[in-house]
């Protein structure tokens, strides 16, 4: 048995094939990554060596901040609502639905499975305003209030909340899965001698769920925030990043620095930021979890 | 009350769809004249065709069906046998070797879009169905090899060391004993794969140029940019071909792809 398991050919040749690609499309392209962050230009006009002055460029690049600014908020936002309505779901089912709720949990999770680009091409028709109105705009004038009437993709304030609430649309019933599994995880005699106490709802809720439910919801919370750190589909079928550059965020100034303006080195550059970013993000989630724990 | 809470929650998820494949049966005249929530006034299924053949969605349709059915097949093939390697077998460094697998779960796309971009413009792979699938299948790896680690683990070894005692070698261990038993884990990683590299845009759309090779979201993005602001029957019809097969997909497997999505976070 021990040297049936210990078969170093077929080591290489299980695992070879996988490795090879992994290394080729994965690990050395981000190495080289790394190593265009010290060069300028592109393959169509050659590369040229800058030594750190990519890095000066971003410190002092108001457009780098302002998709920097657009990322974060809009991984914030979508994070706080795509967790909290997934918990709001998740709750729901539980108590309300109890272990009947199938059919509403799968309905509720259908959208994450649609391609972005279809579910965004179709809110962007939500939304619409010309040639004729949206189903927004139509249901807005049906009902009388003409005012809130307003071009939603058109305006810098309203486009970020369009792509918030569509991302919030696709992923809640994602999120209430996870959580819920979790919540089904607390033993019932826990939940039922909490109810003898007489603890109230909202007691019951961050007395007794939240520290059974806690790492369950930090694990949520860093797939939302990495997820929507990334965002890019959404966006570049929703909006192109406009009006003006109002909702681009990093993933999509870095493709435009890259192959608009063609400068491979700088668009480097940002991409390693935001993979920096994610990382920080991750880790401090991570830490902030454990310690919660040891506590 | 309660009842009332669900049912609205469950109108809320499901009426753009709705909206989505009733739309995409009114003829253009319908849409300047009647408020869009009206319902068609027929079956209008020209704008399935014309959005097919004028639309060329037909073609991207095709062009993703050929990008990913190989690439779902190699990510299941490579995951599965890399997994058996990294959980089963036992040699020094292998934790480690599946620490690499697993943290490209972490990696944006973008970090490796410029490198990949030069090495398939000097081997002139631009605009090619192999870079895509090389490309999806390097991406399917990380979770894909995560997921088949977690299912090789409750292989018992009793049953390994039967097949070994039987005379079988490693390869007949892992075709005839292993792998007959993390069937689920092939079809989670099959699905996820599917749904991943069907919805993909970032990656097709830095890779290919050529409108002839545009795969259905690529293609999506610009049939709307070309139509899309006049011509909302066809659009309409564009969007649902785009979300059929996974919508398709989710209404046969849902239980099973609710799990395979959602295993790497319960997992984690």
């Amino acid at each position: 048995m021990a040297a049936f398991l210990r078969d170093r050919r077929a080591v290489v040749l299980l695992l070879g094939p996988a490795l090879l690609v992994y290394t080729a499309v994965l690990l050395i392209p981000i190495i080289w990554s790394l190593g265009y962050t010290l060069f300028e230009g592109s393959i169509l006009g050659g590369f040229r060596y800058v030594g750190l002055q990519n890095f000066e460029t971003l410190a002092g690049d108001r457009r780098f901040w302002d998709a920097l600014r657009f990322s974060v908020g809009y991984a914030v936002a979508s994070t706080i609502g795509q967790v909290g309505a997934g918990l709001l779901l998740a709750l729901a089912y539980v108590f309300w639905l109890g272990r009947s709720s199938t059919l509403v949990r799968t309905v509720v999770f259908a959208p994450i499975v649609l391609p972005t680009v279809a579910v965004a091409t179709l809110f962007a028709k939500l939304f619409a305003i010309a040639p004729q109105y949206g189903l927004v705009n139509a249901g807005l004038d049906a009902v009388g209030l003409d005012g809130l009437i307003q071009p939603w993709l058109g305006q810098a304030s309203t486009a970020f909340w369009v792509i918030v609430l569509m991302d919030v649309w696709r992923a809640m019933g994602f999120y209430a899965v996870i959580l819920f599994a979790g919540l089904v995880e607390i033993p019932a005699d826990v939940l039922d001698a909490a109810r003898i106490d007489g603890a109230r709802r909202f007691t019951l809720f961050r007395r007794v769920l939240l520290p059974f439910l806690r790492p369950v919801l930090f694990t949520a919370l860093i797939f939302a925030l990495v997820g929507t750190l990334k965002v890019f589909d959404s966006v570049v079928a929703l909006t192109r990043g406009g009006p003006g550059s109002a909702t681009t965020p990093l993933t999509l100034y870095m493709y435009d620095t890259a192959f608009n303006f063609l400068d491979y080195g700088y668009g480097s550059t940002i991409a390693m930021a935001l993979a920096v970013l994610c990382l920080v993000v991750t880790l401090a989630l991570f830490r902030f979890a454990r310690a919660d724990v040891d506590r | 009350m309660r009842r009332t809470a669900i049912t609205l929650l469950v109108v809320v998820e499901i009426l753009p769809l709705v909206w989505l494949f009733l739309s995409s049966l009114k003829q253009e005249s319908e849409f300047s004249l009647n408020p869009v929530y009206a319902l068609p006034e027929g079956i209008h299924l020209q704008n399935y065709v014309d959005a097919w053949t004028t639309g060329r969605v037909g073609t991207y349709f095709l062009n993703s069906l050929l990008v990913v059915l190989p690439s779902v097949l190699l990510v299941v093939l490579l995951c599965a046998t890399a997994a058996f390697a990294l959980e089963i077998l036992r040699w020094p460094g292998r934790n480690k070797v599946l620490l690499l697998f697993i943290a490209g779960i972490l990696v944006p796309g973008q970090m490796v879009l410029l490198p990949l971009f030069t090495i398939y413009f000097q081997l002139g792979l631009l605009n090619s169905k192999l870079a895509l699938i090389l490309t999806y299948v390097g991406f399917g790896l990380p979770l894909g090899v995560f997921l088949m680690v977690g299912y090789y683990k409750a292989v018992p070894r009793e049953v390994l060391e039967a097949a070994v005692v039987d005379g079988a070698t490693v390869y007949q261990a892992f075709r005839r004993v292993a792998l007959p038993m993390v069937g689920n884990a092939i079809a989670t990683v099959a699905l996820v794969s599917f749904l991943f590299i069907w919805g993909d845009l970032l990656l097709a759309l830095t890779f290919t140029s050529d409108s002839g090779e545009r795969t259905i979201q690529t293609g999506l993005l610009a049939f709307a940019d070309q139509y899309g602001a006049r011509r909302w029957g066809p659009t309409f019809a564009a969007i649902s071909i785009a979300t059929l097969p996974t919508l398709l997909v989710f209404v046969i497997l849902n239980q099973r792809v609710i799990r395979g999505l959602t295993a790497g976070a319960v997992k984690g």
